[in-house]
């Protein structure tokens, strides 16, 4: 089993078959009327937030819980991390105090393959700057494949800011792994250069969404920022809303059975509309609960071992 | 690969300690007691624990339904998240849990499983069971019992008693999970791992 | 004052002789008296000259001070540096490049020679007083704003004119600021695949074809910096067909390392501008076999360890690199012994105007040179770097080359390796 999850790579096709497969079986046990596991029962598991991220944070939390792992607390508001202490710093303490995993949000690309340098214990990427979100990939991936049976051959579109995208490299990532087609569609703004180079031989750049969605199985609506307009990247909310964003009309050119997606926070009327959020196509609530499925998934796995 | 281990360090090959036709008759023995100890199986539930207690568990099945007509829900309990030695080995692959539809409250669930050896695996299930509901009784329902308790439980159903020594490795193949084989296998000390 | 005879010496790699020092000075004649160096299998070079140096004094001596700094130059094979204006303060007046010229000349291991800034607190609004710097006792002839790029194309134009009048140069940092704003690496695949803000090659090339084209209608000098991209080679050369007076740099990193190495996320990876592919490095180098780029210079940047041990976007940039100048680009060119003593010592001293420095091994030049033994092998460990930091991007890599001797006016600042103060 891998050590650390610090980007979507680390997964190879059967590791990350493995989590979903895990991912299955934690969500029936979510079924139940007693949901706490004693498995990771004496192991410690840090989260570690420099991002406000009430949603990630709350989402692991249940997870480690519900394995019975003790769980620390460790953001930026309130603690010596506000104060300047240094991530090596804080890696230190964190060493010190025995944490078996931490888990790690943070502003910079590459925080956790820093932090994973300096602790023992299993480090896990709950979103790093613009670089990866894994667990999210993870949970999308599962609910994919919960809602339209498999993942090989799926046509994925994931449509917006790519460009500062956690949730898109992941999941391009873990997609491409387990076999499905990814779409990416946005303003050329938008799309990072090189980007099949990059991540994906193969993988395909659409800036025309309309042309896309006929044959897609799954649109990823990626959380566009409207701050994004002061730097150029479209000229104003109402024209991205017009090329790139999925309402009622757009929707219906998908085919019967395909998904919308998205990892949240909506910017409802922007790049998703209400009536498509709310529609039976979507799995927006879904995420969510799959989310902590996931995360146990990847807990279990990293911790549930001899270390 | 085994056998040519066990040739090595100068054991007999592993032996067939039960073959397939003994197999089937134990199954079928197991099937009967079960109906006489709990008269005619009413308010039972079987739960085959992962891996080769769920086949054995839908065979007790289906012979208790050949004899009397009678259904028995069967299901499976994975215990692998209730293992008390998870840190002493790689991290293992979860088994399936299914439980019946309409549960196990206040029903007597019988566990199946292989091989009962030092009880470790019972006593998870039995902290899985707990978790999934409150059954009346609870009893367990082995092919094989090898000895060496580490633990102070027993089996209601034992299909064969084979005395072993600690060092020795029973091997039980199901034709569902192992290639169509049916039968027991005792064999040296295995590779120590 | 001690003479020298160093014996069996090979000059740039030519037939084994003697070297007779004097007086400071390279001799002839008797060698009754002097020290005899045994130098074998060694190899002598001019001394070394880096334009383009980091000592961080005055403002941030935890990082590195002159002396230190000079030290790691002499263990490097130099006698002469050129330190770099963004100090704190910012070295932007005759008082501060004074003091940092005595600084150098109380170390007395290479002689430093300051840079002073092109604009005040190098913000790039206001030209600094340039004609004070050059006539101040540290005679500044380079002017850059380093770190920053002089990007107002007016103000450019007008420091390119003024410096005319004491025959000064600048020395530009090429980096187009709004198209690098956050930026963390070369922008290309592996920026993509990292999530890390791109610096792209566009910057560089955009603003050293604007300032050749300032420099060609201006009639003045102009110094590229660290050239770093395949596009900005293209562009120097032929500005140079043209007969534009322009001269260029290259560090030893760009010349060895890509932007691969960030793939890591480790900070000491990180420098200004950032390593680029390994097409620009094939580029690199062969301009400098060319002659398109002039100089190797170091941009020796010493970090102090809290700037480098965190993520990468908080780390500060920079390399250290004068210890490793030489080996690496032993590395890189083989040994072409001619060809690096023209770009390492003859071309940076003729560029900045610096007497006495690059000048050929014979009787009467000024005795500042390097013994260099090209057989040894090293593994660099950043725990013996003479240099206050530890940032060196080398840690575990082998090299060619050891620095065995360097002597400056004839009295030894290296001596079997180690630096004698």
């Amino acid at each position: 089993m891998i050590k650390h999850l610090r980007s979507a790579a680390d997964l190879d096709a059967e590791t990350a078959t493995l989590i979903l497969d895990t991912a299955g079986e934690m969500a029936a046990l979510a079924g139940r009327e007693v949901k706490k596991l004693p498995t990771l029962r004496g192991r410690t598991v840090v989260n570690l937030f420099y991002e406000d991220s009430t949603r990630t944070r709350i989402s692991f939390e249940a997870a480690a819980k519900r394995l019975s792992a003790d769980v620390i607390n460790f953001s930026a508001k309130g603690s010596s991390v506000s104060k300047g202490e240094s991530l090596k710093d804080t890696a230190l303490t964190l060493q010190a105090m025995g944490a078996d995993a931490v888990v790690i949000r943070h502003p910079a690309s590459g925080a956790p393959h820093r932090l994973a340098s300096w602790v023992d214990g299993s480090v896990i990427n709950a979103g790093d700057g613009t670089h990866e979100h894994p667990t999210q990939a993870l949970l999308d991936a599962y609910t994919m494949r919960s809602r339209l049976g498999r993942l090989d051959g799926l046509n994925v579109a994931i449509v917006g800011d790519v460009l500062h995208s956690r949730v898109a490299r992941s999941n391009v990532l873990l997609l491409s792994t387990l076999g499905a087609r990814v779409t990416l569609v946005g303003p050329p703004t938008l799309i990072p250069i090189d980007v099949a180079a990059a991540l994906q031989p193969g993988l395909k750049v659409s800036y025309d969404l309309d042309s896309v969605l006929p044959d897609a199985d799954v649109v990823m609506m990626l959380r566009v920022q409207t701050e994004r307009m002061q730097d150029s990247y479209f000229p104003s909310a109402r024209e991205y809303s017009r090329r790139y964003g999925l309402d009622a009309p757009r929707m219906r050119k998908l085919p019967e059975h395909a998904i919308v997606m998205h990892p949240g926070p909506m910017n409802r009327g922007m790049e998703i509309a209400p009536e498509v959020a709310d529609s039976s196509r979507s799995t927006i609530v879904e995420q969510v609960a799959n989310g902590v499925s996931a995360r146990m998934a990847v807990l279990y796995l990293l911790l549930g071992g001899k270390a | 690969m085994a056998s040519l281990r066990d040739t090595h360090i100068g054991t007999a090959p592993g032996k067939t300690v039960l073959s397939a036709s003994d197999l089937h008759r134990v199954v079928d023995r197991i099937a009967h007691q079960i109906l006489e100890k709990t008269s005619g199986a009413t308010g039972t539930v079987l739960l085959g624990i992962p891996t080769r207690g769920v086949p054995l568990a839908r065979r007790l099945a289906a012979r208790i339904h050949a004899f009397e007509g009678i259904d028995v829900p069967v299901g499976a309990l994975d215990i692998t998240l209730y293992r008390d030695d998870l840190r002493l080995h790689a991290t293992r692959a979860l088994g399936k849990t299914e439980i019946p539809g309409d549960g196990i409250d206040g029903r007597r669930v019988i566990l199946v499983d292989d091989v009962l050896f030092s009880g470790r695996t019972v006593r998870a299930a039995l902290d899985a069971l707990s978790d999934v509901g409150r059954p009346s009784s609870v009893q367990l329902a082995v092919l094989v019992d090898r000895g060496h308790r580490e633990l102070p439980i027993r089996a209601d159903y034992v299909g064969k008693n084979i005395p072993t020594a600690q060092s020795e490795s029973v091997r039980v193949s199901l034709a569902e999970t192992d290639d169509g084989v049916d039968e027991v296998r005792l064999s040296g000390s295995e590779d120590p791992r | 004052m001690t003479s020298y005879l160093i014996k069996g010496v090979s000059i740039l790699g030519g037939a084994s002789a003697d070297l007779l020092i004097k007086d400071g000075v390279l001799a002839t004649g008797s060698a009754d008296g002097a020290e005899v160096i045994d130098a074998a299998g060694l190899v002598a070079l001019p001394g070394l000259v880096d334009l383009h140096t980091h000592l961080r004094e005055p403002g941030r001596e935890d990082a590195e001070t002159v002396e230190t700094g000079s030290r790691a130059a002499a263990l490097g094979g130099y006698t002469a540096v050129f330190a770099m204006a963004n100090t704190s303060p910012v070295a932007d007046t005759a008082g501060v490049v004074e003091q940092v010229w005595r600084l150098g000349r109380e170390a007395g291991l290479v002689d430093v020679q300051p840079i002073g800034a092109v604009t005040v607190g190098l913000a790039g609004k206001q030209l600094a007083e340039l004609g004070a710097m050059a006539t101040s006792a540290a005679g500044v002839r380079i002017f850059s704003d380093d770190g920053h790029c002089v990007a107002d194309p007016r103000l450019m134009r007008r420091a390119l004119e003024y410096v005319k009048a004491f025959d000064g140069i600048i020395a530009q940092h090429a980096e187009e600021p709004r198209l690098t704003e956050g930026a963390q690496m070369h922008e290309g695949e592996v920026s993509t695949r990292l999530g890390l803000t791109g610096w792209p090659a566009v910057a560089e090339e955009a603003i050293i074809a604007r300032d050749v084209l300032l420099a060609e209608h201006v009639g003045s000098r102009l110094h590229v910096c660290h050239v770093s991209t395949a596009g900005s080679v293209e562009v120097l050369r032929q500005a140079k067909a043209r007969g534009v007076r322009v001269t260029a740099e290259v560090t030893p990193h760009h010349l060895l390392l890509t932007d691969e190495l960030a793939a890591s996320y480790d900070p000491v990876f990180k420098v200004n501008p950032p390593l680029r592919t390994a097409k620009d490095v094939a580029a690199l180098r062969q301009a400098l076999v060319d002659g398109v780029i002039d100089v190797v210079a170091t941009d020796h940047a010493p970090h102090a360890v809290e700037d480098k041990e965190c993520e990468w976007a908080y780390a500060r940039p920079g390399m250290v690199g004068l210890e490793t100048a030489l080996p690496v680009v032993l590395s890189v060119l083989g040994e072409q012994w001619e060809l690096i003593a023209e770009r390492m010592s003859r071309a940076p001293a003729r560029i900045a105007g610096l007497a006495g420095h690059g000048t050929d091994l014979t009787a009467g030049s000024p005795a500042n040179l390097t013994l260099v033994d090209p057989s040894a092998r090293r593994v660099v460990d950043p725990a013996e770097l003479a240099s206050r930091s530890r940032n060196t991007p080398y840690a575990g890599t082998t090299l060619p080359g050891r620095i065995v001797a360097t002597f400056l006016r004839g009295e030894p600042t290296v001596l079997d390796g180690k630096a004698v103060k």
